[in-house]
């Protein structure tokens, strides 16, 4: 046998002895909103097990990685919105089972530019008609808004289709989950959306509180009127669930057989633990004490599902929702 | 007097001559400084920026949410060892084409063919790659997001590339090199084996090279074969704690370019600075790698004889 030979050989044993499942890894996958909160479980997990179970955590978007989700590829995946119902059947499909499992309060916060001096509040009708698919090319000047708004070009910045994002906020403001008007700057980098509306006096966006926590300096929030009042959004305001219909709980799913591995489950439970404090490190708002003991709680009962039936439920309380029966 | 007039004639279309040559020398001056100040501030920009960071911490650390915390150690290792699957995958494959297509194949309409495809498949988009190897790799033969099928995935990327290269390399030969050695009784193979190769080595090797440096700041088709980015471990040392000697191919990873994209999107400031710094030393590696493929390519030239 000469040398080429020799080595052709070696490589052809080594890829046979390649063993895939190897090592622990809980693999994660999904929403960008959710990931900063995952992220921050996973980094002290690993620290805490002393990095013999491994995690890894993609950003495909809560889409994306439900998409992963329903054919088995990942354990958990994160998302901001309720698990749609073309995605339960996907899930049902391939006989995936799973817990959802709300994690966190997040505000959607409404932004304009800091020189914006003629918007003190906004109603969610006056946001409508703004967002709505019929202002498409129609509703281009604050003025089209609010007669009392002066006529300053509109600039509208949002989250890409693919976001959790932007399906809830089209599902609270305009009443139809990804329905909008489709004339604005879309991107799945909020940087991208905090740039546009820091740059332009009469620019609007929406996304996540943490984003607009880190650049209060480049923008300013627009208080939302919730029926009674007209609300900023804030930890407090999100707790107490006046800052309304704009704040809505994030997610991780569980799949159910992954959890019977013992790596998961020591996930999860230290995700469920660990969760009040983590979360308000990264800017988001913690769920009642409760609701993480519930969690586990609905583990051990077997309540297997979604409480959402495959549709968002806008303003309902977090006590309610997790009172209410799963569907799968 | 007549005389003198046509001499100063000349004088005249000579300065015209050289006006031009100057003028053409400016603008070509500005257009270099253009290119080159462009790079320079972009790097510096990042370089800057990132200084702060750069410290062998932030290369020995994994990602965190702290930024001051986080580092690149997984997105480099990822970076280094994908290049590697890269490498040993396009270089043999890539070669050899070229070889047959300049050596061996017939010149007929079929090579013209497969030439033109060849170099269009240099110019298509590597996102194009990305879906193709989502397809077969990751989901045909099973290798998932790993690092093989990353290193698969660039190394079709960058195989146009090399067997251009190996072909312009062994075009650079004078004919009368091959003529020589059959002439002394060698067969084709004996010459390509003994002559070609070898004198054709820097050209090919500078080929390669610059393909890497390309391969290494790709991110589009990594993402789409399902790179991480929070990844807080190494891929299994080989026949270390039970692991076989090629279990790393198979590891979930994340790459620089993926790293530097996921701290740019970030909320917090300081996260920016962290994205400078990986930037800055993605740029000194593609550098580091063609700084690699003159040094070689200088040192193998002096080598030839003929």
């Amino acid at each position: 046998m000469n040398r080429f030979s020799k080595w052709t050989a070696l490589a052809g044993v080594g890829l046979l002895s390649v063993n895939i499942a190897h090592a622990q890894i809980v693999k994660i996958d999904g929403s960008s909103t959710v990931y900063p909160i995952t992220e921050a479980v996973a980094e002290e997990f690993q620290k805490a097990k002393k990095n013999a179970i491994k995690v890894t955590v993609g950003i495909s978007g809560t889409g994306g990685g439900f998409k992963k989700f329903c054919r088995g590829e990942t354990d958990i995946s994160d998302a901001s919105r309720p698990i749609s119902k073309k995605e339960m059947e996907a899930c049902k499909e391939a006989g995936i089972q799973y817990y959802e499992m709300p994690v966190a309060f997040d505000a959607l916060t409404v932004v304009i530019n800091p020189k914006n001096d003629f918007v003190k509040s906004m109603t969610p009708a006056e946001l409508k008609k703004m967002w709505e698919p019929a202002a498409t090319g129609k509703v281009m000047s604050w003025k089209d808004v609010n007669p009392a708004f002066p006529d300053v070009p509109l600039k509208l910045f949002a989250p890409g289709a693919d976001s959790g994002t932007f399906d809830y906020f089209t599902e609270a403001i305009n009443g139809k989950s990804k329905a909008s008007r489709t004339d604005f700057t879309a991107s799945e980098d909020d940087n991208v959306l905090v740039q546009g509306v820091s740059r332009d006096k009469g620019g609007l966006a929406y996304f996540g509180f943490a984003y607009y926590v880190e650049n209060q300096k480049k923008l300013k929030a627009v208080p939302i009127f919730n029926g009674k009042e007209a609300v900023l959004p804030s930890p407090q305001t999100v707790e107490n669930g006046t800052y309304a219909p704009l704040s809505r709980p994030i997610f991780i799913y569980v799949n159910a057989k992954s959890l019977e591995k013992p790596e998961v489950k020591a996930f999860v439970e230290y995700y469920m633990k660990h969760s009040p404090e983590l979360v308000r490190e990264v800017k988001y708002v913690p769920l009642p004490a409760k609701a993480y003991t519930l969690n586990m709680e609905h583990v051990a009962k077997k309540k297997i599902g979604t409480v959402y039936g495959g549709e968002e439920a806008i303003g309902v309380k977090i006590d309610e929702l997790m009172a209410r029966e799963a569907k799968y | 007097m007549v005389q003198q007039d046509k001499t100063a004639d000349i004088h005249a279309v000579i300065r015209r001559g050289k006006r031009w040559d100057y003028l053409f020398a400016a603008i070509g001056l500005i257009c270099l400084a253009f290119g080159l100040l462009t790079v320079l501030v972009l790097v510096g920009k990042m370089g800057l920026e990132g200084l702060d960071r750069l410290s062998l911490d932030f290369f020995t650390s994994y990602p965190s949410r702290r930024a001051a915390n986080a580092g690149i150690l997984s997105a480099w290792v990822g970076s280094v060892l994908v290049m590697l699957v890269t490498a040993f995958a396009a270089v043999p494959l890539g070669v050899g084409a070229g070889v047959y297509l300049e050596e061996y194949a017939k010149k007929n309409w079929v090579t013209d063919i497969i030439e033109i495809n060849i170099t269009n498949l240099a110019a298509v988009p590597s996102i194009v790659y990305g879906l193709l190897a989502l397809g077969i790799f990751v989901y045909q033969f099973g290798f998932g997001g790993s690092i093989l099928s990353a290193g698969l995935t660039l190394a079709l990327l960058i195989l146009p590339i090399v067997i251009v290269a190996t072909r312009e390399a062994i075009r650079a030969i004078p004919g009368a090199m091959r003529e020589g050695s059959m002439a002394l009784g060698a067969t084709k193979w004996q010459t390509v084996r003994y002559h070609i190769l070898p004198y054709s080595m820097p050209g090919i090797l500078t080929g390669i090279i610059i393909g890497l440096a390309r391969a290494i700041g790709e991110t589009a088709p990594i993402i789409t074969i399902g790179a991480l980015t929070f990844i807080a471990f190494l891929p299994p040392l080989p026949l270390v704690e039970g692991a076989g000697l090629f279990d790393w191919v198979m590891s979930p990873f994340t790459v620089m370019p993926i790293q530097m994209f996921n701290w740019t999107s970030r909320p917090e400031e300081a996260f920016q600075i962290n994205a400078g710094a990986a930037g800055f030393v993605l740029v000194v590696m593609t550098l580091g790698m063609n700084a690699l493929a003159i040094w070689l390519r200088y040192r193998l030239r002096k080598n030839i004889k003929w």
